[in-house]
């Protein structure tokens, strides 16, 4: 099974071969290093740019007013942030000249916690980027979902943020990419590059005869049935989710878990669907509580379905800290953890009205 | 022994010129675009619409610009990221100025941005004209991709992105300085900064530690200039030969035109005419008769023409209708299809 990286390299290789994508562009994304995470290893378009995202973000643009179809990496997330603006004008662009122009640009950033990261390189952007109207949102928590996203993402005509969680990108799935070899070690042997010190000037990928797989924008999955509660989640918090559901099991508690998978445009209707059945909901994600993206799907539930609850929505979200600290003891106390999530939906498992 | 006579820069200029017929086209868009802007400014006043900003002062840059770019949509044509006062350009490149008073009114008719955004703001794909924003630097950040395009697909389209002296403080143009003369992989790219000594209400003095700021472009390797933007046949001889330059070398090329800002940086300074900045309408007239190329009969009569052109124009833009209110859903996301 490939890892998140690799599906995501995998999908990146179709989309330059087969979908248009003509740059695969940020820094250190192309060799020698092949992004930092080797997510843009062997790519054919892959190139190195300044260490400057605004020029990253501006020069995405600037490629997709051209015609081009771009995918534009900031390296962490963390350093997104002093091109706000620029995602406001690519949000903004086809609306703001009433249609004339449109933007079919990806721009991937690995988010959240989970690799000890400190305080820039831990950050989530779930609350940010979903406040930026006319952006595409998606982030994916399996390497499957990662690869059908991916491809997704790149046929689409307007800007798609596509947030791999860190803490995923080494992990492997249950699932084939289709067309992927099956063995791991097989895989690693066709699409990874040499390891340093080996000189990787010459090396060439081998990729598999991939076959395409698309994970629709703004579907979410039914990860796990369940008829107590729901649990929404994605990312890097939505396999926690899925263990502590599981785990829960064995106390008499059946939890729903959906993988929203697209933030926005966001599936309603799963969720619409899922807690009018079971009248509880628990909605998980990292980034900081306050003004969370979790608290407005409260808002929606408790306005639309308010009828249908048996509980109050709840949230279990990143401390309203302005960083998340170095130490294991701080990253843990700082980001929800399973412990956390099993209390969580155990609680709301409890509240009877 | 008699010393060598120097020839001032100021003669040397004078010393060029272009022919009649171009002096007079040039003349009457300047004069139309003052024309245009100043009505724009009196619709704002009449309060046929919320706010002004424009480029009255820079038509002597402007014009010459707009005449000398490859119009068209595509990489074989010139890609323009443009600033707020680019109104002479546009109209130079055969625009019907209609649109400009639509916008103003904020009209469901608005060309630019269906009654969404301030004047000036203009967008025009069929031609390249990319979305111009409120924000002072970003088409700066946004110029190397298209240049990156246009050089990748070969033929001699360039990317021209215009800002203000103010906007180079932004970090964005140093990305424009960049991304543009990074070794072997140069920009096609004209690189320009309309240079009126302000910064909204801050002086020049007060902002930039440079002399010039096309001085910048040296330590990148970018070929610069500063020009006399208040001179049309002097920007219209430079422009031509930087934009060969780019056309041909593939390479970037920074200029800085020094300007006027003729009625202040917006409607939000007042937008009244400012008395003591040099007005290149003014100075261009009292060449082109002394000259004789033409006679003050001749320009009051094209001003008049203008004039009344435009007055008509808004007459009846003042009575079209402002957009539908369930129209703030459409193009969150594109609509046309594939591209």
């Amino acid at each position: 099974m490939a890892n998140m990286a690799q599906a995501i390299r995998m999908a990146l290789h179709y989309a330059e071969e087969n979908l248009g994508v003509t740059d695969v562009f940020g820094e250190d994304v192309g060799p020698p290093l092949g992004g930092a995470f080797t997510v843009t290893q062997g790519l054919r378009t892959a190139w190195n740019s300044p260490l400057d995202e605004r020029g990253i973000i501006g020069c995405a643009i600037g490629l997709a007013l051209a015609g081009q179809r771009p995918v534009a990496e900031i390296q962490f997330v963390d350093y997104i942030f002093n091109a706000v603006d620029l995602l406001k004008l690519a949000g903004n662009a086809c609306w703001g000249c009433n249609g004339d122009w449109n933007l079919p640009m990806v721009v991937m950033t690995p988010v959240g916690s989970g690799i000890r990261g400190s305080i820039y390189h831990s950050h989530s952007f779930d609350a940010t980027i979903t406040h930026i109207p006319g952006w595409f949102a998606v982030m994916p928590s399996t390497p499957l979902d990662a690869y059908g996203l991916m491809l997704s993402a790149c046929k689409q005509q307007n800007p798609v943020m596509y947030m791999p969680p860190k803490a995923l990108l080494r992990t492997r799935g249950e699932e084939l990419i289709p067309g992927e070899p099956g063995d791991d070690k097989q895989l690693a042997k066709m699409i990874d590059a040499p390891p340093p010190p080996a000189d990787r000037s010459r090396w060439k990928p081998q990729w598999p005869e991939l076959i395409p797989y698309e994970v629709p924008l703004g579907k979410a999955k039914l990860v796990r049935e369940g008829t107590h509660l729901t649990v929404v989640s994605y990312g890097r918090t939505l396999p926690l989710c899925r263990k502590a559901a599981e785990q829960l099991q064995e106390e008499g508690i059946s939890a729903e878990v959906i993988d929203l998978r697209t933030l926005w445009p966001y599936d309603w209707e799963a969720i619409r669907a899922s807690v009018t059945k079971t009248g509880k909901v628990l909605f998980v994600n990292e980034d900081t509580e306050v003004t969370n993206f979790g608290e407005h799907l409260i808002r929606r539930t408790t306005a639309d379905l308010f009828y249908q609850l048996l509980a109050p929505p709840q949230l279990l979200a990143g401390k309203f800290v302005p960083g998340i600290g170095l130490a294991d003891s701080l990253e843990l106390a700082s980001v929800p953890q399973l412990p956390e999530i099993v209390a969580a939906v155990r609680a709301l498992h409890a509240l009877e009205p | 022994m008699s010393r060598p006579k120097l020839v001032s820069s100021k003669d040397a200029a004078q010393a060029q010129s272009l022919a009649p017929e171009l002096l007079i086209q040039i003349h009457d868009l300047m004069v139309k675009a003052r024309v245009l802007e100043e009505r724009l400014i009196q619709m704002y006043k009449q309060g046929h619409g919320y706010f002004w900003i424009g480029g009255p002062g820079e038509e002597a840059f402007n014009v010459p610009l707009g005449l000398l770019v490859n119009k068209g949509r595509g990489l074989d044509h010139d890609f323009h990221h443009w600033h707020y006062r680019q109104s002479g350009t546009l109209l130079a490149m055969g625009e019907d100025p209609v649109g400009a008073l639509r916008q103003m009114k904020n009209a469901a008719s608005d060309p630019y941005s269906g009654g969404r955004n301030f004047a000036g703001h203009y967008s025009k794909r069929e031609w390249n004209v990319c979305p111009v924003s409120s924000p002072i630097e970003v088409q700066y950040s946004m110029a190397p991709g298209t240049a990156m395009a246009q050089k990748r697909h070969g033929g001699d389209g360039i990317t021209i992105v215009t800002g203000g002296d103010a906007g180079t403080a932004e970090g964005d143009f140093a990305t424009c300085l960049v991304w543009s003369s990074r070794k072997g992989q140069e920009l096609p790219v004209l690189i320009v900064v309309t240079n009126n000594r302000w910064g909204i209400s801050t002086a020049y003095e007060g902002q930039h530690g440079e002399t010039q700021i096309s001085d910048r472009g040296r330590a990148f390797g970018i070929r610069c200039q500063t020009v006399d933007g208040n001179d049309p046949v002097q920007t219209y001889l430079a422009l031509q030969e930087a934009i060969t330059y780019v056309r041909k070398e593939r390479k970037p090329f920074l200029m800085e035109a020094m300007v006027s800002r003729l009625y202040g940086h917006s409607s939000a300074s007042g937008a009244n005419f400012v008395g003591d900045e040099v007005d290149c309408l003014a100075r261009f007239e009292k060449r082109l008769a002394e000259e004789s190329v033409l006679t003050r009969e001749l320009m009051d009569a094209v001003r008049k023409r203008w004039t009344d052109e435009i007055a008509e124009a808004a007459r009846k833009v003042r009575e079209e209708p402002l957009p539908d209110p369930e129209s703030i859903w459409r193009h969150v996301y594109w609509e046309g299809g594939e591209r």
